[in-house]
């Protein structure tokens, strides 16, 4: 019989003493991972934060005509925060923004809950494809329909003029704010369905028998198990949706008239026409930081939300 | 080391070995040797430590500290691409986009072998292990079993100087997982190449191996054949991990040359040989174990015993061929287990009924 | 409301909510054909006539060979730099790395606008001609996280220990890339090059703003719009993307499909984010 101990072999071979610490680490795994995350890393320094880091910086500078006045100044944050232009479009681009957000994840959620628990699950994929076809045609021709279905002698206005249901053409749906929101809300559904239905199949359907089990009815079971756990999902689709449609450009052009304009045609009006991109950028940075501040909000509401309720 | 006829030579040796993650060690100091063209075994919990020793040793990760070498050369810094050990990974890791010829062959590819030497090896390994024939199966169509039968294959056709098996059996079903066991034994004979399997189960240790080293904590508590660690296991813990052990409160009131003098709980004062203290004794309390099948319901008044006791019967389990009684011995703490083979004609006794127990102190171990 | 009664109620939801989504697409090929000079209903019978203009129409061509280009450089630059991040990210630990990880992938939560802006002020400021190449710089930037999505799932569904084995089985770690990862991950690295070169073909704000004097396909229509008489042949063009994009995502989804199959268990659903 042998313990450990009478095992020893007789040399006394040196081990290999390794420093542990960052040291060690480094020279393993974490070398190796730094190492092949480099490329895209240093892509995205060279072509996005140093770039950012330039619009900031020249959004204290001044142009004059085609040469850059480089001493420090506040003058364009001051402009854009205070003209009553851009503050009007700015807070319009929340405000569509906000609008189109809780209109495409309140659309969206039912539908990838229909998917999510009344679809068979060999058919689910089918569905996703389903939704996911319409928005692989061209972003700007889709646009371009709204235009055709909306406007004065689109196909609603004739549409509805066939069937008698009104006597002149509408007016206000196309060139506003509103014909803005539903294009917008259009174009963003699937990405507002996806999130949500993936949190929506990850919720373990043995916690909605218990929950039967324990005596909760349908409705309260989905009040107080389901729509809980579809929240991560939720708050997912509503940051990508909200986002990007804060600095969209295409949309308002094209269908919003000059009641739906938005930042981000002004923001490009800064850079082409006007030739000011100072205050172009001065405006970019405002919107970015705006729209980060409101994420981390959402984000930071939710979690003590989530908190709350002890989730 | 006294179960193995010829002495034979180390082929893997363990130089103090430590693997540290963070403040967290892995391998407190394991030193050991494990001899050519034995089947060895890594037994323990999970978290022990055995998977990150054999991944050491098969190169997939360096020790923090001490050495590991095989076949006399040292492998600090080795590859596992370049030591002469093959793996059989619990997941099997068979290769999906292979078809089993594919997979068994991978590993030849890269030695040059001429196309029918190449073939002939490929099939030989794969009739070693019953599955001729199988080489154009795609690998998705295999079964755990097949799937594990690829992989022993494709790590056995490259003659390696030890096999390294990863809990190999524990994704099988019990049936399936009985009859594994007996063949990678026979196979393990038939081919004569060096086993180190790491496992959970103990009945599987026990049935396959040669030696075992039974590991706690990062440290080899005990490193024995499977007999010795089941009748002389050095502690409490061993005891309890390996079968099933009950322990009595003892108290040691001498010590005379080669014997050892206790005051046992409900069995009395008794005189035992010191080697039934396999892991030595400090003085004053200590345990002593004996095994359930030690120890023996007296059903008639005509069975004897070397010694008796009498106990309440305390609890009943009946396993069909086997009837696991629970029984309190007066002046032991809990109740001791007593297993029974249900012969012809020997009934099943009722809880509550008082039964004679017989024992003998030979069967007895001393642990600290 | 019992759970049936529910499910009836949300599949009318379901139905009518395609019905919206479906309804500007559906009206492109009645558009596209119609025969009126306005891109309106009533529909006055069917023509060709818009296609063919398409087809004679050397501008256009010209866009499409530029969003080819495009399209393709980004897409094949993106899938790298995404293959070297998704690995990174499934397989190893780095010091930083949930940092690293989320500003390579900031591009997927930043409006476009910004990252145009962006560029256009450092091509300025480094005095650089704008151009075709420009834009691709901007695309590899968008297509980066997407294509990490997509291969960050593919490299986690590898079982590691398949790339274990082959190195016991004596295989370098080049070869073992070779032999082992890559034809498990190749699936996902289509993929990636489908849906990658679909975002390029499509985008429109970054084209315009770094574009000079070569358009891309969508700057190329956003200049037809203006014009009445174009707008025809516009929706005649939105109706053959509209069947190429399909070839191309019923392509991606074939080899998603693949790849769950080949690398891991099958999970049935999953999509594009």
């Amino acid at each position: 019989m042998s313990t450990a101990g009478d095992a020893l072999p007789s040399a006394t071979r040196a081990g290999t003493p390794a420093r542990p610490g960052w040291r060690a680490r480094l020279r393993g795994d974490g070398l190796q991972g730094l190492i092949l995350v480099s490329p895209p890393l240093l892509y995205a320094l060279l072509l996005l934060a140093a770039p950012l880091a330039m619009v900031a910086t020249i959004s204290f500078w001044t142009q004059d005509y085609l040469t850059f006045d480089r001493t420090p100044t506040l003058k364009n944050y001051a402009e854009a925060w205070t003209d009553p232009l851009y503050r009007t479009l700015m807070l319009r681009s929340l405000a569509i923004s906000g609008t189109v957000t809780a209109a495409t994840v309140l659309l969206a959620f039912p539908i990838a809950y229909y998917v999510s628990f009344h679809v068979a699950p060999r058919r689910k994929a089918m569905w996703l494809f389903l939704i996911t076809i319409p928005f692989w045609t061209s972003y700007l021709i889709r646009v371009f329909l709204w235009k055709v279905i909306l406007g004065y002698n689109g196909v609603l206005n004739s549409g509805l003029l066939e069937l008698g249901l009104i006597e002149t053409p509408l007016t206000f749906i196309l060139y506003s704010a509103s014909s803005v929101v539903i294009t917008l809300a259009h174009a963003w559904a699937p990405f507002a369905i996806l999130p949500i239905f993936v949190a929506l199949e990850k919720i373990d359907r043995s916690l909605l028998e218990a929950a039967e089990d324990l005596g909760d009815g349908p409705l309260r079971r989905f009040r107080r198990v389901t729509l809980p756990l579809a929240m991560p999902g939720v708050i997912a689709a509503a940051l990508i949706v909200f986002i990007p449609t804060v600095g969209d450009y295409v949309t308002p052009r094209l269908v919003g008239g000059t009641d739906g304009l938005m930042i981000a045609n002004m923001i490009q009006v800064q850079f082409g026409k006007a030739n000011n991109a100072p205050l172009g950028a001065a405006l970019s940075i405002s919107a970015m930081l705006i729209v980060a501040a409101l994420a981390s909000l959402f984000l930071w509401l939710n979690r003590r939300f989530a908190r709350g309720r002890g989730a | 080391m006294s179960q193995t006829e010829t002495p034979r030579r180390p082929i893997i040796e363990l130089d103090r070995v430590e693997k540290h993650y963070g403040d967290v060690a892995a391998l407190a100091g394991v030193s050991a040797e494990i001899r050519e063209g034995e089947f060895f075994s890594l037994l323990g919990p999970s978290g022990c430590g055995k998977t990150t020793l054999l991944r050491l040793i098969g190169g997939f990760i360096e020790p923090t500290r001490g050495a590991v070498s095989i076949d006399g050369k040292p492998m600090t810094g080795v590859p596992a691409n370049h030591r002469p050990t093959n793996m059989v990974f619990q997941s099997y890791a068979i290769f999906p986009h292979l078809n089993v010829f594919e997979n068994v062959a991978y590993g030849l590819k890269k030695q040059r072998l001429d196309r029918a030497e190449m073939r002939k090896r490929v099939e030989d390994a794969l009739a070693m292990v019953d599955l001729a024939g199988y080489g154009a199966r795609p690998s998705h169509a295999l079964s755990g079993g097949q799937q594990q039968r690829v992989a022993l294959a494709r790590a056995l056709v490259m003659r390696p100087r030890v096999l390294l098996l990863d809990e190999p059996l524990s994704a099988l079903d019990k049936k399936l997982r009985e009859q594994m066991e007996v063949e990678l034994r026979h196979l393990q004979r038939h081919v004569g190449i060096t086993f180190l399997l790491v496992t959970h189960d103990q009945e599987e240790a026990l049935i396959m191996s040669d030696r075992i080293a039974v590991m706690f904590e990062g440290r080899i508590a005990q490193l024995a054949s499977p007999e010795e660690l089941y009748r002389r296991p050095v502690s409490r813990r061993v005891a309890s991990f390996i079968g099933v052990m009950n322990f009595l409160d003892a108290r040691l009131t001498g010590e005379a040359g080669d014997s050892l003098s206790l005051d046992v709980a409900a069995l009395g004062r008794l005189e035992v040989p010191r080697d039934q203290a396999p892991g030595g004794v400090n003085g004053g309390q200590v345990s002593v174990g004996i095994r359930p099948e030690m120890l023996t319901i007296l059903f008639s008044d005509a069975d004897r015993a070397e010694r008796e006791i009498e106990g309440e019967v305390v609890d009943v389990n009946y396993y069909g061929d086997m009837t696991y009684y629970e029984v309190r011995l007066p002046g032991a703490g809990t109740p001791a287990t007593i297993s029974m083979r249900n012969t012809a004609g020997r009934r099943i006794l009722r809880e509550g009924t008082t039964a004679r127990v017989g024992w003998s102190p030979a069967s007895l171990v001393v642990l600290d | 409301m019992n759970e049936r009664g529910a499910s009836g109620w949300l599949k009318g939801y379901a139905v009518g909510y395609l019905a919206f989504l479906y309804g500007p697409v559906l009206l492109l090929p009645i558009l596209a054909f119609n025969d009126s000079a306005v891109v309106n209903f009533p529909f006055r019978g069917i023509t060709t006539r818009w296609f063919g203009q398409l087809w004679e129409t050397p501008a256009l061509h010209q866009a499409v060979v530029n969003s080819l280009y495009v399209g393709l450089s980004s897409a094949v630059i993106a899938t790298i730099l995404g293959i070297c991040a998704a690995r990174a990210s499934a397989r190893f630990k780095f010091p930083a790395k949930r940092g690293i990880m989320g500003f390579i992938m900031l591009p997927l939560v930043l409006p476009e606008i910004i990252v145009a802006v962006a560029l256009l002020v450092m091509l300025m400021q480094f005095g650089l001609d704008l151009g075709l190449w420009a834009v691709i710089l901007g695309h590899v930037l968008l297509c980066t996280p997407f294509s990490i999505a997509i291969l960050t799932s593919a490299f986690l569904n590898l079982d590691r220990s398949l790339e274990e084995a082959s190195l016991d089985l004596g295989e370098t770690r080049l070869g073992t890339f070779f032999r082992v990862t890559l034809p498990l991950v190749a699936p996902g690295i289509i993929s990636s090059l489908l849906i990658s070169f679909t975002i390029s073909f499509d985008e429109f704000i970054i084209a315009f703003f770094l574009t000079a004097t070569e358009p891309t396909l969508p700057v190329y229509i956003w200049s037809q719009l203006r014009f009445t008489s174009r707008l025809p042949s516009v929706v005649a063009l939105g109706c053959l993307l509209l069947v190429m994009s399909l070839v191309l995502l019923c392509a991606a989804e074939y080899f998603r499909r693949r790849a769950m199959r080949r690398a891991g268990p099958a999970s049935a659903t999953g999509g594009y984010l």
